[in-house]
């Protein structure tokens, strides 16, 4: 009667095995599952916070980032054109593309696993270049101070990407810290710009305010259709063609190619021949060059005026949008929709709510979460937690 | 000449203390971008406790006061770095993605929860008795010293914490086990591990007392340097601070006791915009002198990473999550 003793080893109650690649069904349903989590967590704060109950608090929000009822008093509802110009949807979609052009921009320097957190830097200076241009140089004839404006703010943009880049190609610096600190030099020179120009006024105002010299809308006559004198239709195309050029760039052509090798590892880069020195270089004045055209197209269409606010953050959500999107530029165009539409209905609790003490703020509490969520549950895409019954059958 | 360094140091003083936090994560690697948000939240919440505190008693006891504003101020920072902890070591998140997310939810966070508790947004709002509990200056040593007791003795007890903290730091980082282990997790987690360190309840750890002290920070930002006045919409210059602590963290070379001149020179720079003009006879635009502590981090990154000495390059696994089966 031999008794086969049984060692017991300790087992923890779960372990965490990397998966292979998921299958893509599954892994957009975590993601929805996620967000629809963070939705719920969200409601829950409202409700704990003001009292308002779930329906009602889905439906403010829907309605602060798609309404199409009007946020302001247009010149008169003439058509489903000025209607739609008038309302939150296009609000949503102004603000979407401003963030999704600077997420593309950042999609090369994060896939060659180059912390670029120096967005909100490359793009105040490049729109600071632009208004430069603007502000000294307003009596040159309209296309061609728009492209001056246009290739100086590449330019800016560009070399303050270049930078840091440098400096990391040469002495190996640590770029997060870099980009990070070039963004408030960025700003104080803005800052300084604009107290400068704003002289005794209180506030600096619209450059340019009577000529137009230099606003994108200088470029059409009276006679062309009004949406085609829209800017802010314009600013969205222009930034949709560079979603799809940067689709493209990454994808189809060699230096896309070598920028995903850089990514992956340095040596094998140098063992296939690839300079890695000279493609981050590249890829980070084409980063820096792309922001520093958001910067441009903001001076031009949108605020045609520079602070140091302008970017508005947008420098840093676009990081964690171009994270989330897998640096894919077509993932990006619903991710910052999804992230705008967010904070925008938030916003709009907030004005609702505000005689309860709900305040704007609560709209990056709320974008937050939802942030939490969504880049918690890459750890379940990526990572299987097996449980102690579940890892013996396994075995057996 | 001397109202300049004096401001200088009461600049320098919380912004290490904050620094002092954040370093203590990075020790241990993680590099936690959401301190400029756990040091708003801890402002907010240590505010909130002290005002409300004054407001429901009659006269409020300096002891308990006291105890509630830093309890609760380290709390609340302490839970963003669990937070931040849990998403970066436990889900293996990017840790960049995680700490901007993390500012992101507690500058939003502070301002919201001032809104609500406090119910006015716009102007200061007071709370004297912290203030004077804060600001309270030792009897003799301040004012019978001349010079001495200008440049030293002229602040409220958070500075000698913040100084003997720095030592304390110092002295657990190099001479204590657990300090040795803290550093092995932040150079190499998988060497750590193999020895037998956990590595994710030393991050947990480093995290969450690093925030908590970040978050101490916040408070005494606001009732030391910003006089006790308290406003919704100081805390996007609170947050400026922070990522000027993240700064700090590396212009020091990620060691404790050069952070206690460190911050002396961005607190000279901080106010160089008020007093460099004068003293050199110039005009200086202010946006531009103020610019002068990002410059000279940028520096001194560069010429760190110029010198090529390991041990100044900061923690090797600095930034990386670590998963045991990936060595």
């Amino acid at each position: 009667m031999s008794k086969t003793k049984e060692v017991k080893a300790k087992e923890p109650l779960f372990h965490i095995v990397a998966r292979d690649v998921m299958h893509p069904g599954a892994s957009f349903g975590i993601r929805v599952a996620a967000f629809v989590v963070a939705l719920l967590l969200s409601a829950l704060f409202v409700w704990v916070t003001v009292k308002v109950d779930l329906i009602t608090f889905l439906k403010t929000m829907f309605r602060g980032a798609f309404g199409m009822d009007k946020v302001f008093e247009a010149e008169g509802f003439e058509n489903a054109w000025t209607a739609l110009l008038s309302s939150y949807m296009w609000a949503t979609l102004k603000a979407a593309a401003k963030l999704l052009i600077i997420a593309v921009a950042l999609g090369p320097a994060f896939k060659m696993r180059f912390w670029n957190v120096g967005a909100e830097g490359q793009v105040i200076i490049g729109a600071m270049a632009a208004a430069f241009v603007m502000y000294h140089y307003s009596t040159m004839p309209g296309p061609l101070l728009l492209l001056v404006m246009l290739v100086v703010s590449i330019l800016a943009g560009g070399i303050w990407g270049l930078i840091p880049a440098f400096f990391k190609t040469k002495l190996n610096t640590n770029e997060t810290l870099f980009t990070l600190m070039m963004n408030y030099i960025a700003m104080k020179i803005a800052d300084y710009f604009y107290n400068l120009w704003r002289g005794a006024k209180s506030a600096l105002g619209m450059i340019n305010q009577t000529s137009r010299a230099g606003w994108l809308r200088s470029l059409w006559s009276g006679k062309d259709a009004a949406w085609f004198r829209n800017e802010d239709l314009w600013f969205m195309i222009i930034v949709l063609v560079f979603t799809v050029l940067m689709f493209f760039y990454l994808k189809s052509t060699k230096q896309g190619y070598e920028i995903a090798v850089v990514g992956e590892s340095h040596n094998t880069a140098r063992y296939a021949g690839i300079s890695v020195t000279k493609v981050m270089l590249r890829t980070m004045a084409i980063s820096g060059a792309i922001c520093g055209i958001c910067g441009f197209l903001l001076v031009s269409s949108q605020s045609h005026t520079i602070n140091s606010a302008m970017a508005g953050g947008f420098g840093f959500t676009a990081i964690i949008v171009a994270w989330l999107s897998k640096f894919n530029s077509f993932t990006m165009i619903g991710t910052s929709v999804l992230i705008v539409a967010l904070q925008n209905g938030s916003m709009l609790m907030a004005n609702t709510y505000s005689d309860r003490g709900f305040s704007p703020s609560a709209a990056d509490v709320i974008v937050a979460i939802m942030l939490l969520m969504v880049i918690g549950c890459e750890f379940f895409i990526k990572y299987r937690v097996m449980f102690k019954h579940s890892a013996k059958e396994a075995k057996a | 000449m001397i109202i300049w360094i004096q401001k200088a140091i009461s600049f320098a003083a919380f912004i290490m203390l904050a620094a002092l936090g954040e370093l203590l994560s990075e020790r241990s690697g993680s590099l936690n971008l959401g301190t400029p948000g756990t040091l708003c939240v801890g402002a907010s919440v240590g505010f909130i406790t002290a005002f409300n505190y004054c407001k429901s008693v009659e006269t409020p006891n300096m002891f308990e006061l006291l105890v509630l504003i830093l309890l609760s101020s380290f709390a609340a920072g302490a839970i963003m770095g669990i937070i931040f902890a849990f998403f970066t070591v436990s889900l293996r998140i990017n840790q960049n993605v995680v700490g901007l997310v993390m500012t992101i939810l507690g500058t939003g966070l502070a301002e919201f929860l001032s809104v609500y508790f406090i119910e006015s947004t716009t102007g200061n709002v007071r709370c004297d008795p912290a203030y004077y509990l804060f600001t309270a200056k030792i009897p003799f040593l301040s004012d019978k010293l001349g010079i001495v007791s200008d440049l030293l003795f002229n602040y409220g007890f958070m500075f000698y914490v913040t100084i003997v903290l720095a030592v304390v730091m110092m002295l657990f980082l190099n001479r204590t086990r657990a300090g040795l282990n803290l550093r092995s997790v932040g150079e190499n987690p998988g060497t750590a591990d193999a020895a037998g360190i956990s590595v994710s309840k030393y991050r947990y750890l480093a995290a969450g007392i690093g925030s908590g002290i970040s978050g101490l920070a916040g408070i005494y930002c606001v009732l030391e340097f910003k006089s006790g006045a308290w406003a919704t919409s100081d805390i996007i210059t609170i947050e400026a601070f922070g990522w000027l602590a993240v700064a700090l963290v590396i212009f020091a070379m990620w060691k404790p006791l050069n952070l206690l001149w460190g911050s002396f020179v961005f607190g000279i720079c901080y106010w160089a915009y008020l007093y460099l003009p004068n003293l050199l006879g110039v005009k200086m635009s202010d946006d531009l002198t103020r610019m002068l502590p990002y410059i000279i981090t940028i520096v001194v990154l560069i010429v760190v990473s110029l010198r090529k000495k390991k041990e100044n390059l900061g923690p090797e696994a600095l930034g990386l999550s670590y998963f045991r089966e990936e060595r």
